[in-house]
């Protein structure tokens, strides 16, 4: 039989794959559609050069690019210590590098500031600096979870072979990690060409991207027909190099032997030990000092260190209608709906594209991360106020909204595991007489299982600090926590501020506490 | 599981959400932008005099709010617009969005505030966009503060301003605006190629400028003593010092003030017409207008509203801010945006 499609079936491929297209194309393509025609649609000739619009471009590509290095740089030693060791505190690492990324950006600039050295603060290099800060997440879990999962035979062999640790690296190591890498380069370059909050804080006025221009085009100039071209623009952009990645990816797709982390996993021994304490020691200084100046801040009274502002959290305020409490409440309801929903969508994609080898599908998936915030935002407003769709209003976009930005980091982390499979393992499963459906339960759920669970961690992170889109659809009766944070920070006075801070770090400790639950839910089902 | 969860957590959604259609109108939609603010028995007074729950959806900043308005013009939103500023009024003015309505509490509010003469905008609260001073920071200097425009060229104040960018920030085009209703043309131009001279920093938002680079505020490391703020910050650092405070730690220059009104209206096309002038009535009522200075740190439009203590000690309405017409404003806004950029940031 055809084991290579064993895990299911065309019809049920195509079943697969057609509810996550489905929810793509209703809250994705549809509203970008509708706000794209109408500002191209709206007469007058744009104010907008054609050689300003290259110029941004320009600038947010190489900005994202070397964004995406410096990420690499800081992120991949990390990656390598959480892929190949096991000590004690490992799972705590890998839920402590999601703090940073779901930290508002106007908090964490503000702690930027305060730590960066000399005035190199809104400058390109504090951009640079911030993106990595945020992204390293994306690295360290993507690249390090699939690490672990690589066998360290081929390793092995090559150094009884005689090959130095340089060319182990760079001729075994290396290409093995491709998929892994060009997944987290991939998804860290899409942050860095989209993000907003960084470049209008740490840039300062004299930095533009097509994100910032596209948002003071649609916002503040009223110029939705310039707004749109730059969104076409962006979203091309976006397309051109996913596709040129997956693409790459798909040539580098190597072998790989897919064993379980608990044996590839060990302590490290001798000069590793001395090596991974001090990787995992300068990326706590270099991750924990804008986390300290946070901390610090939130723990900084009129009258000496205290925990007086974390008390706003049960209180009434003049700011909110309802407790910084109930927000949080709010945050995880919707996080986790929104979770729900990226790993339907990215999970059931990832199963049926995964029998395809890397392409243009792959990078279709991607596209949400492309589309700007404040345009999709307008598209929502007049896409969807007629019924059936009438949605406007409707605290249900929240979720959706979230989602649309962490299905495809669901879909980039699911896709190679499932990839990964060991057809010979499948071959062997059902050669012994195991049904598909059998097979997939047995072989492929539980090696899937643990990235899923990686997965819902990263996406709960992202929902629950989702800010862009949600400040569209929020409603005031359900703020969530960053929408709080961001009306604190909107008013003047020292309690406001300390407020903001301790509730920052209360969403910390969320994101913290929710991607350890799912790294213990998704390694019980783990195999072996 | 999870998806039971998800299943579960959309049917509590979808029952908490919808509202029914048939009958009469249940509820109002007020459409505003993410700076407003009610307070909680304030808005339960509302609902419990006129039967009616308030819905309120916000949806970004002004302009954002705005924009999105004149994107479903003809089938709101919602109800009632709150958020029209008197930089925006003209845009809003021309597309014809709202349904003129004179609520009985105009009669009490003064004709300065009322830019809108066909009353299709209401005036609901105004405050002053104005220099704010570290006063702590003057006096461990021996320095004497600026008390004009004209005086922030000194080489005395050099390096010491912070503003927002104008292109990006409301408050930055108010104090723009307040340049140039002083100077006129070319004389804005000419004090903002001295500012630039006299190091003054840019930042994109209020959020920048007051609470990570202004010296004054409460909790900040920043180094500039002197920014681009509101007549109402001095009191919000007393109310919100956290602890009792004798004296307000900054200190508004008054010369520089420039007046801001926001106003709201009936969205043509409303559902709920009548609820809405209901709530624009409400609005202008004395128990709204007098939860305004601490809530939305703004000024109550209508006159005789006793204001809260921190805001009769510690703040100052300036007499005769600085103004421009809401015409002239809506002609020239953008090409003085584009001049500043290119004076200040290029």
């Amino acid at each position: 039989m055809d084991v290579d499609r064993a895990p299911l079936g065309r019809l049920q491929l195509a079943a697969a794959a057609a509810i996550p297209i489905a929810f793509l194309a209703i809250f994705f393509v549809y509203p970008l559609a509708t706000i794209v025609g109408r500002g191209l649609a709206e007469s007058g000739s744009s104010t907008f050069a054609t050689g300003e619009t290259l110029r941004i471009a320009w600038f947010t590509t190489w900005q994202a690019a070397l964004s995406t290095a410096l990420t690499l740089a800081v992120g991949l030693p990390l990656a390598w210590v959480v892929g190949r060791f096991a000590f004690r505190g490992r799972s705590l690492v890998l839920a402590l590098v999601l703090v940073p990324f779901v930290l508002p950006t106007l908090v964490v600039a503000t702690a930027f500031v305060a730590v960066l050295p000399g005035r190199l603060d809104r400058s390109v290099p504090a951009i640079l600096l911030a993106h990595a800060f945020f992204n390293v997440a994306v690295v360290v879990r993507v690249v390090g979870g699939y690490w672990a999962g690589l066998g360290r035979t081929t390793e092995a062999a090559a150094t009884v072979l005689g090959a130095g640790p340089w060319r182990r690296l760079r001729e075994v190591t290396l290409p093995q990690l491709a998929p892994a890498l060009a997944a987290a380069s991939a998804l860290t370059f899409l942050f860095s060409f989209t993000s907003f909050g960084v470049v209008v804080v740490l840039g300062g006025p004299r930095i533009a991207t097509l994100e910032t221009e596209i948002y003071s085009q649609a916002a503040r100039l009223f110029d939705l027909r310039t707004a749109a071209v730059l969104s076409l623009v962006q979203l091309g952009a976006v397309a051109a190099i996913v596709v040129v990645a997956s693409r790459l990816e798909g040539r580098l797709l190597g072998g790989r032997s897919s064993e379980t982390a608990r044996r590839v996993l060990r302590r490290p021994r001798g000069r590793e030990r001395w090596l991974v304490g001090s990787v995992l020691g300068s990326s706590a200084v270099l991750l924990g000092l804008p986390l300290a100046a946070l901390i610090r801040r939130s723990l900084s009274t009129p009258t000496g260190i205290g925990l007086d502002h974390y008390r706003v959290l049960r209180r009434e305020t003049s700011i909110l209608l309802v407790t910084p409490l109930e927000a949080a409440a709010n945050s995880l309801l919707f996080a986790t709906l929104a979770t729900g929903l990226a790993l339907a969508v990215g999970g059931l994609l990832a199963l049926a594209l995964a029998r395809l080898r890397p392409g243009w599908l792959d990078a279709l998936v991607l596209l949400p991360l492309g589309g700007s915030a404040v345009m999709l935002g307008f598209g929502f407003v007049i896409a969807f106020d007629e019924p059936p769709l009438e949605l406007r209003g409707s605290a249900l976009l929240v979720p959706v909204a979230q989602a649309l930005v962490a299905a495809p980091f669901v879909f980039r982390i699911v896709a190679p595991a499932i990839r990964s499979v060991r057809v010979e393992l499948r071959e062997a499963a059902a050669l012994l007489g195991g049904s598909p459906l059998r097979v997939r339960r047995e072989i492929d759920l539980p090696l899937v299982a643990r990235a899923l669970g990686g997965a819902a961690g990263f996406a709960f992170a992202i929902a629950l600090g989702e800010f862009g889109a949600t400040i569209f659809v929020a409603q005031a009766d359900r703020p969530t926590l960053p929408v709080a944070i961001f009306r604190f920070l909107g008013r003047p006075g020292a309690e406001n501020q300390g407020s903001a801070a301790a509730l920052a770090v209360v969403l910390a400790l969320l994101a913290a506490a929710a991607a350890l639950v799912a790294e213990r839910a998704g390694g019980r089902r783990s195999p072996l | 599981m999870v998806k039971r969860l998800v299943l579960l957590g959309f049917v509590l959604l979808s029952v908490s959400c919808g509202g029914d259609d048939a009958g009469e109108p249940t509820e109002v939609v007020l459409v505003t932008h993410d700076s407003f603010v009610v307070s909680k028995p304030v808005r339960a007074a509302f609902e419990q005099e006129s039967g009616l729950r308030l819905r309120i959806l916000q949806s970004g900043d002004a302009g954002a709010a705005l924009n999105r308005a004149l994107l479903t013009k003809g089938n709101p939103e919602g109800d009632v617009f709150f958020g029209v500023d008197n930089n925006l009024l003209s845009r809003a003015l021309a597309e014809d969005l709202f349904e003129p309505y004179e609520p009985p509490g105009l009669d009490a509010v003064p004709d300065r505030y009322e830019l809108d003469p066909e009353h299709g905008l209401i005036p609901i609260d105004h405050g002053e966009v104005c220099l704010n001073v570290d006063k702590g920071w003057f006096a461990e200097r021996r320095l004497a503060p600026p008390r004009s425009l004209d005086e922030l060229s000194d080489a005395r104040y050099r390096g010491l301003l912070v503003v927002e960018n104008p292109a990006t920030s409301t408050p930055g085009l108010a104090f723009l605006l307040a340049t140039v209703a002083r100077y006129g043309e070319p004389g804005w131009q000419e004090l903002w190629r001295k500012l630039r001279a006299n190091d003054v920093l840019v930042v994109d938002g209020w959020e920048a400028a007051y609470t990570a680079e202004f010296s004054g505020a409460g909790g900040s490391n920043g180094t500039r003593p002197i920014v681009v703020s509101y007549a109402s910050s001095p009191p919000a650092e007393v109310v919100f010092a956290g602890k009792p405070l004798d004296e307000a730690p900054t200190a508004v220059v008054e010369d520089s003030c420039f007046r801001q009104v926001e106003l709201a209206g009936v969205l043509r096309g409303a559902q709920n017409e009548s609820g809405a002038r209901t709530l624009l009535d409400f609005m202008l009522s004395e128990r709204f207008q007098a939860d305004l200075p601490l809530s939305m740190f703004v000024f109550p439009v209508r006159d005789g509203v006793e204001l809260p203590e921190a805001f009769r000690r510690f703040a100052v309405v300036p007499e005769r801010p600085l103004e421009l017409s809401p015409e002239e404003i809506g002609s020239n806004r953008d090409r003085w945006i584009r001049e500043w950029t290119s004076i200040v940031l290029r």
